[in-house]
């Protein structure tokens, strides 16, 4: 048994360390709650805006040597339809042969409708300032802000889509790479960071909706707008993955993955972030 | 020529809430590029909000304005249907000019 200094010192020290946690806590709590503050201060004066009114007019205009516009462009709910069609999406299309997000289908829609050699369509595909501003950035930023507000429903009804689903459900758990990560290593816990982000738990109901309906986003740190294929693109490079092809399966089956998941939840951007 | 400003004007109480986006680089001359040469600097100078004519806000910019700017001001008085402009000038002397209804 313990004599009574001690268990006195024990308890001290007992003590103490529940106040250490207790503040390391607050400090963490208020960082989130500051950066939450933040971006609602932004969400006003979205500068995600400006490009979603870009998207709209290249949208409507003739393009390529076809001078065909986009309202000729099916994504899933008939030509021309944009309203809604991003929450449905990534979806099997059966004139492409293949299970598109969208960004795939716009490609899709530039070569094979519009005429764009492959090569010119997949020029600026991110942007960089005034001087190389992306077309299908400003495209994605319209056609997303279309779907604000609907819920979230990828149907895993064909076939081709689920086996995207299943692929995409495989590769967030693979680990790989130099430093032996999978996307759950970040994503697949509560409270994990990088620096100050706090990073979404993907394999939680609630944190995949969070973060799928709040991509893409306008980041302010590179006063660019960028869509989900660019997201998955940067993880990849975060993860020292090797470099993930634009529109490749791959990519389109992650995204498959992540939009399923965030099913029932009211599509929310473009959005902003640090 | 820049590419279009958004601009929302809405009518609260005796007052009009103007909401401006601006797309612009403001690029600060601070920075430099990949050979190391200096990125010159080029922001939006003045700007001026005007409402039947009336100058009701004007300001001078510098280059710690951020890029894309925002730009949020209320002034008594607006009807709806009326128009408010707002015109910016940049130090290479480009200019934008857009106006929105009062809603």
């Amino acid at each position: 048994m313990l004599d009574k200094r001690a268990r006195a010192l024990a308890v001290t020290g007992a003590a103490l360390l529940a106040a250490a946690a207790v503040s390391l806590a607050l400090a963490q709590g208020s960082t989130v709650d500051e950066i939450a503050k933040y971006r609602a201060a932004l969400q006003d004066g979205n500068p995600a805006e400006l490009w979603e009114a870009r998207g709209e007019d290249l949208w409507k205009q003739p393009r390529g040597p076809g001078k065909v516009s986009f309202e000729r462009c099916d994504l899933g709910l008939g030509a021309g339809v944009v309203k809604g069609a991003y929450a449905q999406m990534p979806r099997y299309f059966a004139d492409a042969g293949r299970v598109m997000d969208l960004e795939s289908r716009l490609l899709w829609c530039m070569t094979a409708q519009q005429g764009t050699s492959d090569a010119d369509a997949r020029k600026g595909l991110f942007g960089n300032g005034n001087e190389r501003k992306s077309d299908m950035e400003a495209l994605v930023a319209y056609v997303t802000s279309e779907s604000r507000g609907t819920k979230m429903n990828v149907a895993l009804d064909d076939p081709h889509v689920r086996e995207m689903y299943a692929l995409g459900e495989k590769m967030f758990y693979f680990r790989g790479g130099t430093h032996d990560f999978s996307c759950a290593t970040c994503h697949g816990e509560d409270a994990k960071r990088i620096r100050l982000q706090d990073l979404p738990n993907l394999t939680t109901k609630e944190g995949a909706q969070k973060a799928y309906t709040t991509w893409p986003a306008y980041r302010v740190s590179q006063g660019e707008l960028r869509t989900m294929e660019w997201r998955l693109y940067d993880c990849f490079r975060q993860q020292r993955f090797p470099e993930l092809a634009y529109d490749s399966d791959a990519a389109i089956a992650l995204t498959t993955f992540l939009a399923r998941n965030a099913n029932g939840a009211a599509y929310a951007g473009p959005a902003i972030k640090r | 020529m820049a590419d279009p400003m958004k601009i929302r004007a809405n009518l609260v109480g005796d007052s009009t809430e103007v909401k401006v986006l601006m797309n612009h680089e403001m690029e600060t001359g601070q920075r430099k590029d990949a050979q190391g040469k200096t990125i010159p600097a080029w922001f939006i100078q003045n700007v001026t909000a005007t409402y039947n004519g009336k100058t009701v806000l004007s300001a001078q910019w510098g280059p710690a304005v951020s890029k894309n700017p925002f730009l949020a001001f209320k002034f008594k008085g607006g009807a709806k249907g009326d128009k408010v402009q707002i015109v910016w000038t940049d130090n290479r002397g480009d200019k934008r000019t857009d106006e929105a209804t009062i809603a």
